[in-house]
């Protein structure tokens, strides 16, 4: 992977994380199922890296790791050259800001007894980046004029908008704490095209405004080409490919990336597709 | 086209409830033998609604309105119980979305899969055990009577998906009907089930209807693809001329929007505001339809 | 860390919701008539001296065990008719709902809020402290209630205040189980994982996030329970362990009905009645809260 450069703002070493298993009287856990194994990943400041894999790739876990919201077994992360590792969490919590996470459900992520206003608004005066409630308000009104969402959102529940509406809600309350790192765990699968190709552009027109530095998270390898500089396709827990975007799909170096990429079906007659390069069949 | 296998004729469907919303409009297709067809169009314009009138399945709060859908000398719209449960799940049968769900979980895969043999065409258990052994072994599932003895949930997601076609194609149906069958699937493993899918139609000569969303997919499987949106028929034709040259600025939209991973700037684009409402006013105002077939 | 206050715009927002959440409440059946029947309970208790026709306490040997209304030999003024002391049982069924009510409430809310904070901690924290707190309620739980609740009163002295303390102290099992699980469920939603990335501290997310999903199944167990308080209360004052037998309960009153039973079975009557409404309605109600908070259900 090379020497951490300057510029990086999220680097992780060796991260290995495993769940399950009894703990032995020794210390020792046994039994235990191994999701990630060994995992390198670093993300510049400003830059928008992908991590595709299909499912048990352990990207999910992967990403939930780097900001610490599960607990891992092996390795070190270091955000901005502060080493956070085995911070404890309440000297995380003042350096949550700074890293942000969007969901893919937001059904499931949006509080469904809270009012859009109080979920994007209470998390600006906790961490005082609103001065006061109008300053918030302020803001939350700016960010919607910003995607096009209209302000009568703000008095609706999660489950009175519309499947776009709420994504845009989820990407509002990472980005208004104005953080330096996001994760967006397959936020747009699900969606319909259009409506993706809506939440993609405002993905990346955000990133580039605000300077974010961005883990992609995604199976669909097509979506990583769309907004991603580099990427790094994961198999069964360990990084079996790494580079730049163009590098990768023009010529990926790993069989398995060149597996998925095979496995896209273009919008255009290739009537050999089909037959090229599948992957065993016998199940 | 000569003697199609089914014909969709004008049919409209509404919800039953207050409001009387349209939800499917004078929608017009026809399906020749052997042909797979794609349902394309994007969530609320009305495919799965017409998937479920194909499989009479059609929810009690709508209705047919309008029109017909004529298969083997019946209008499928308006059948009697008997004749009904004669063709549903036997001529007509149905690849599911979801693998999780659509098997009962609490019994063993030999029982859903012999169900359809014994029920319908009066096949003893032995016989009927045979008969799923070799449809495993057309889909390719490497141990069938291991297979046959499991529960659905001891078995993968795509393994799952092969068994719901071998249930499906098990009583030689003339039209199947797949509903979004890749959708929750890997790419690796939609890649396989497709492989299968049209290597089961080749072997038994079967039409298929394939919903998606995907142009991709539709691409590589389907012979001629129906673009809806809104319950209405925006274009209809062949696989290679829609996709190379749609008509409809809404269907050069929806490819368009769709990103792809050779291109590094596609995928960024929704369909403009302005098309829609366009197609909106086209669609109420119930003109500038393709004929389809 | 304490935040700004909130300003203007956010109140106007929750009324908001508020209104359509009432509204809500309103349109399931259950809960307006279960609750009206409670709100009517609640007003006759309250306005006691001025709604009961006669004292409860003023005995008049003439008029005893008159009849009810509309019955042979019954007076005027007496409407459910009198008890074997001359006692208007009408105003003692009303004065009794009081007592009733008070135990209620208050006994239902001291076991809801023991019950929820150690629920909450268990299901949040898991390891150790949930397993202290799981032992705690197994435990307690294997305890007989009743016999229990006689034994704390009989300690504690009698009096509405032990009857309200021995109903809260064994009962506030049933809302730590209901609250651990439920918190063990939500804790795992995406909600409160974005909560966490947002740097919450877990005592704003408990109280913040995971209480007010917790509030539908709450508010149904709280009615529940208040049906039990009820009729707990009712049985230690049949046995003579609730109040001095100078006030009116309807446990006593039953007590006192069953000798006449077969003279003047109103007297027996009618505060079984009006238990049997109360904890209907108070079940009722229950039933109906749970039904129109929960979100998913709604919809």
């Amino acid at each position: 992977m090379g020497a951490p450069m300057r510029d990086d703002l999220v680097v992780a070493r060796g991260i290995a994380v495993a769940y399950g298993g009894k703990r032995r009287l020794g210390g020792e856990r046994v039994g235990a199922v191994t999701v990630l194994h060994d995992v390198d990943i670093r993300v510049g400041r400003g830059e928008t890296v992908g991590i595709v894999g299909e499912s048990g790739s352990g990207k999910t876990t992967l990403g939930r790791a780097l900001l610490r919201l599960i607990d891992i077994d092996a390795g070190a992360i270091v955000f901005d050259g502060r080493d956070i590792t085995g911070l404890p969490e309440s000297q995380m919590r003042p350096l949550r800001r700074r890293m942000q996470m969007i969901f893919q459900d937001p059904m499931t992520s949006l509080n469904p007894r809270r009012t859009v206003r109080r979920i994007l608004v209470e998390p600006l005066l906790f961490h005082r980046v609103a001065r006061d409630g109008a300053d918030a308000e302020r803001r939350v009104r700016q960010f919607f004029d910003r995607v096009a969402m209209p302000a009568a959102c703000l008095d609706r529940t999660p489950h009175e908008l519309s499947g776009g509406q709420r994504q845009r809600v989820g990407i509002a309350r990472a980005a208004l704490l104005e953080p330096d790192f996001v994760l967006a765990d397959e936020i747009v699968s699900g969606l319909d095209v259009s409506t993706q190709a809506q939440a993609l552009s405002l993905l990346k027109t955000l990133t580039h405004d605000l300077g974010l530095a961005m883990a992609f998270i995604s199976h669909d390898l097509s979506v990583i080409r769309a907004i991603c500089d580099r990427v790094y396709v994961m198999q069964g827990g360990r990084v079996v490919e790494e580079g730049r975007c163009e590098d990768v799909f023009a010529a990926p170096r790993s069989r398995y990336t060149q597996l998925l990429i095979d496995a896209i079906p273009l919008p255009e007659i290739d009537p050999g597709w089909l037959d090229r390069d599948v992957a065993p069949e016998i199940e | 086209m000569n003697d199609p296998i089914l014909s969709v004729r004008n049919l409209s469907i509404a919800s039953g409830l207050e409001d009387r919303a349209p939800i499917l409009r004078r929608v017009s297709l026809d399906l020749a033998p052997g042909e797979a067809l794609g349902l394309v169009g994007e969530s609320g314009a009305g495919k799965s609604t017409l998937a479920k009138a194909l499989l009479g399945v059609l929810p009690r709060t709508v209705h047919i309105t309008e029109g017909e859908i004529l298969f083997d000398g019946h209008d499928l719209g308006r059948l009697a119980r008997r004749e009904a449960r004669a063709i549903f799940g036997d001529a007509i049968a149905l690849i599911p979305q979801d693998p999780t769900t659509a098997l009962n979980p609490g019994r063993r895969i030999e029982a859903q899969l012999t169900d359809g043999l014994r029920l319908r065409r009066g096949i003893g258990s032995s016989e009927a055990r045979a008969r799923a052994l070799s449809l495993l072994g057309e889909v390719r599932i490497s141990d069938p009577e291991r297979a046959l003895r499991a529960y659905p949930h001891q078995l993968s997601g795509g393994m799952r998906q092969r068994i719901l076609i071998a249930a499906a194609f098990a009583l030689e149906p003339k039209i199947i009907v797949a509903d979004e069958p890749t959708t929750a699937l890997d790419a690796t493993v939609q890649k396989q089930i497709l492989r299968l899918i049209r290597r089961m139609r080749e072997a038994h000569r079967t039409a298929i209807i394939f919903v998606t969303h995907d142009f991709g997919v539709v691409a590589q499987i389907c012979d001629r693809i129906a673009l809806l949106f809104a319950g209405a028929v925006i274009e209809c034709g062949p696989t290679a001329e829609v996709l190379a040259a749609p008509k409809h600025p809404y269907t050069r939209a929806l490819i368009a929007a769709a990103p792809r991973y050779d291109r590094p700037n596609a995928g960024l684009a929704p369909v403009p505001e302005s098309v829609v409402a366009q197609l909106r006013i086209e669609v109420a105002a119930d003109h500038g339809r393709p004929d389809a077939g | 860390m304490t935040e700004a206050s909130a300003s203007v715009p956010i109140a106007s927002a929750r009324s908001g919701v508020a209104a359509r959440r009432l509204r809500a409440l309103l349109a399931e059946p259950k809960v307006t008539i279960g609750g009206g029947f409670v709100l009517f309970l609640i007003t006759v208790a309250l306005l006691a001296p001025w709604v009961a026709p006669k004292s409860p306490l003023d005995q008049d040997l003439m008029l005893a065990s008159l009849p009810p209304r509309g019955l042979a030999g019954a007076e005027s003024g007496y409407y459910l008719g009198t008890d074997d002391l001359g006692r208007d049982v009408l105003s003692r069924l009303i004065y009794g709902s009081r007592i009733a009510l008070i135990v209620a409430f208050i006994a239902a809310s001291l076991a809801a809020v023991a019950g929820t904070a150690l629920g909450l901690l268990a299901g949040w924290y898991r390891g150790w402290v949930d397993a202290a707190i799981s032992r705690l309620v197994e435990v307690w739980m294997a305890f007989p209630p009743v016999l229990l609740s006689i034994l704390l009163v009989a300690v504690l002295g009698a009096g509405v205040g032990s009857v309200i303390a021995a109903i809260a102290i064994i009962d506030w099992t049933r809302f730590c189980r209901v609250v651990r699980a439920e918190t063990m469920g939500q804790a795992q939603a995406d909600y409160v994982t974005a909560a966490r990335a947002i740097g919450f501290p877990p005592f704003r997310i408990l109280t913040r996030e995971i209480l007010p999903n917790v509030a539908p199944a709450l508010a149904a167990l709280v009615s529940l329970e208040m049906g039990i308080a009820v009729i707990v209360e009712a049985i230690l004052s049949f046995v003579g362990l609730s109040v001095s037998s100078d006030t009116p309960t309807w446990g006593g009153m039953i007590a006192e009905g069953r000798q006449f039973i077969h003279q003047s079975w109103w007297v027996f009557a009618a505060p079984l009645a009006a238990l049997f409404a109360t904890v209907l309605a108070l079940n009722q109600l229950g039933d109906g809260l749970r039904r129109a908070l929960d979100p998913v259900l709604r919809r």
